[in-house]
């Protein structure tokens, strides 16, 4: 399983992750805050790593 | 935490640019492509000038000069001049590389000194609070465009291309896999490279352009770019309005300071003829 | 080179600036400074350094300062126009604290003024030209002879004090001919910038020892440090704190103030019996002597005070002359720039007789001998 990694003083919750992720896994929560909604969901494409502009997000795969 | 720690200092963390700016993506894509390619730290110069862009060496754990506005290419031309055996990569927001600084981009590029510089094009002034650059499309809206950008829209590529440089990209944020390949391809060229950067300001640009929602000013980057290789197969009215993407130009040519250093005979003193 | 040639003030500049190991030179062509850049860009290569001809002033100094903080001695040369180019960049070299020699050949202004006609009007600009309170050394050589020998000492307190030094002279010195005694080489004071430089783990470029002076290794040299020309603390990390705006605008500031005795270099023999002293600089170092041996003849006692360094101003050693004079003529060839600061500086102790010449003519042994006829009577 792919572990999803977030920086919680780095993020500032812009959403970026959150709209490309194909497949849903990451939520901001009603308080902005950047969650895991559904971590099983992960394909590791990275596409949150690598775009998240302010180096807060990683995927570590097994 | 980040894999990329060993590249930040850290202690600055997080950096300074407003929630959804784009500006970090490029950045963290040059480190990518920094670790890429192993580059020693130790002898890579970072230079930057000032504005949103211009801000990075203060995250970047790397030795690292900030000039004044626009003239980080006439530093990094001393720097490199200095000593040949330094990566000199240039970081500069598209004003501050081709407005107040253009005529320094215009001549390094023409020079082929072994340099790479990356602009950030997110095509308006962001420190200042959203007056338009150099880079802005026509019609869209800046504080100091109230009625839409009149001007014709600089293309910076063409710019350089023109100008004599011997490696020209263009990538954006959106298509952001592609970026950290064409950084490393832009470092390892040998002579003159320019890397442009679409990269998205929600503040400022988002704000005044119906695009305030981060993710949509960078999904609007999608359509604004078509690669090099798709374009070859499309007809001229499919890509007609569109920037072209990935490497627009690499050609061998002879770099400066080597054709300097044959020509005028240079040896470092101590050097015995 | 023979030990004794004849040689133009551009070129002593170009052979003193060599002598003092620069390394670098990157200029813009303007006149009447030009042949120091192609002086340098003949002879460089083969003094294990390297020239580039810049876009324009802007990126000279640039490119001059990015050389000097990857740890190379460098200069550029210039006149008015291009030196007020260079204004903008010549506060962030005394900001961040890099060492850099600039040469201004002073021509007639304002504006684009008479490229090859002399003028002196550079000396407030030299000091206030950019923005903010930023230090700068000037030195202003008053022959062929000196420019050669105060080019080394530019580079030498540059990188002693690590501070932007100005070698301020005119048309007139810098295409005059004189013969100049080539010193040898282990003669030679040469002064190159501190490397005693703590471990990186512990090093901040702007963390201060006694002496006041950082320690800046050359950039790509092994140590990773930012340069900046925001307000910056010790680590060259911006902060505007006001309490790291005052230390920093102050202490950059007081590094000339706390070396002024070894910066500042004044010419003055005392004479007991003179009542008027005569202040002059550069070209009219010459002029100046011959007027005070004609006045002499006449049976008038003239004192000579003459500033080599013009910034920081001398103002203790004009102040000491005034203190024993009845007047002093502070000639130049602008309409009153130092004659402000004399006044300044003297606060009241003798009378200033201006001399200000702006018509491109030298100042004459005649116009100033008959200065000191004309108040002497």
């Amino acid at each position: 399983m792919t572990k999803i990694i977030i920086e919680p003083n780095w993020c500032k919750s812009c959403g970026i992750c959150v709209d490309f992720c194909p497949t849903n896994v990451l939520e901001l929560d009603i308080s902005g805050k950047l969650k895991v909604v559904d971590a099983n969901a992960c394909i590791s494409c990275k596409l949150c790593e690598i775009r998240c502009p302010d180096l807060a997000i990683e995927i570590e795969e097994d | 935490m980040s894999k990329l720690d060993k590249y930040l200092r850290t202690d600055q963390m997080p950096h300074f640019a407003c929630p959804g700016c784009t500006h970090g993506t490029a950045w963290a894509a040059m480190i990518r492509s920094i670790e890429q390619l192993g580059l020693d730290k130790n002898k890579t110069v970072m230079v930057c000038a000032i504005g949103c862009a211009g801000r990075l060496p203060v995250y970047l754990d790397f030795p690292s000069i900030r000039t004044p506005h626009g003239r980080a290419l006439s530093y990094a031309t001393g720097v490199k001049l200095a000593n040949p055996d330094l990566n000199v990569i240039v970081f500069m927001g598209d004003g501050d590389a081709s407005a107040i600084g253009g005529n320094h981009l215009i001549h390094t590029a023409r020079r082929n000194l072994d340099i790479t510089a990356i602009v950030a094009t997110n095509e308006i002034y962001g420190m200042t609070g959203g007056q338009y650059a150099p880079t802005t499309e026509g019609g869209r809206f800046a504080s100091t465009a109230p009625f839409g950008m009149i001007e014709n829209q600089l293309d910076v590529c063409k710019l350089v291309e023109g100008a004599g440089a011997s490696f020209v990209g263009r990538g954006d944020v959106y298509h952001v896999r592609e970026l950290k390949d064409l950084i490393a391809s832009a470092i390892t060229h040998k002579g003159f490279s320019l890397v442009e950067v679409f990269t998205t300001c929600p503040t400022h640009f988002g704000r005044r352009n119906n695009m305030k929602k981060p993710s949509v000013l960078v999904e609007h980057l999608k359509n604004l770019t078509v690669s090099k290789k798709q374009a070859e197969k499309m007809t001229e009215e499919e890509v007609a309005g569109k920037l072209l993407r990935g490497i627009l130009l690499k050609e061998e040519r002879p770099e400066y300071v080597e054709t300097y250093d044959r020509l005028a005979g240079f040896k470092e003193e101590g050097e015995s003829v | 080179m023979k030990d004794k040639v004849l040689m133009q003030g551009n070129q002593a500049v170009a052979e003193g600036a060599l002598a003092a190991g620069v390394k670098f030179c990157a200029g813009y062509p303007i006149t009447p400074s030009t042949e120091v850049i192609e002086i340098l860009a003949k002879k460089l290569p083969s003094h294990g350094g390297r020239f580039i001809q810049m876009e324009d002033e802007l990126a000279s100094i640039g490119a001059i300062i990015g050389a000097s903080a990857a740890g190379k001695k460098s200069i550029t040369a210039t006149s008015g126009p291009g030196f007020s180019l260079m204004q903008e960049n010549l506060g962030y070299a005394a900001m961040v604290e890099v060492p850099i020699v600039i040469y201004n050949a002073q021509r007639v202004g304002p504006s684009t003024g008479g490229a090859t006609k002399p003028h002196q009007a550079d000396i407030m600009q030299t000091k206030w030209g950019s923005h903010g309170d930023s230090p700068r050394i000037a030195l202003m050589p008053g022959s062929v002879k000196e420019a050669y020998e105060i080019t080394i000492k530019a580079f030498n307190f540059s990188e002693k004090y690590m501070v932007p030094v100005v070698i301020l002279m005119d048309e007139l010195l810098a295409h005059m001919r004189e013969s100049v005694i080539i010193p040898k080489k282990e003669e030679l004071e040469v002064i190159n910038r501190r490397t005693d430089v703590a471990p990186q783990a512990e090093y901040l470029p702007y963390r201060m020892d006694e002496t006041g002076i950082p320690v800046l290794p050359p950039l790509g040299g092994g140590y990773r440090y930012n340069i900046s020309g925001m307000i910056h603390g010790e680590n060259g990390i911006p902060d505007l704190s006001p309490e790291t705006i005052d230390a920093c605008v102050r202490r950059i500031n007081s590094k000339l103030d706390k070396y002024y005795d070894d910066i500042v270099i004044v010419e003055n023999e005392k004479n007991e019996s003179a009542k008027i002293a005569l202040f002059v600089f550069g070209s009219t170092t010459r002029p100046a002597k011959g007027a005070i041996k004609k006045a002499k003849k006449a049976g008038i006692e003239v004192e000579l005070i003459r500033p080599i360094t013009i910034w920081p101003f001398p103002e203790k050693e004009v102040r000491e002359v005034a203190e024993r004079m009845d007047k002093i003529i502070v000639a130049e060839m602008n309409l009153g720039q130092t004659a402000g600061l004399v006044r300044q500086a003297i606060e009241g102790k003798a009378e200033v007789v201006q001399l200000n010449r702006v018509d491109s003519g030298h100042i004459s042994v005649d116009d100033l001998y008959h200065k000191i006829l004309e108040i002497s009577s």
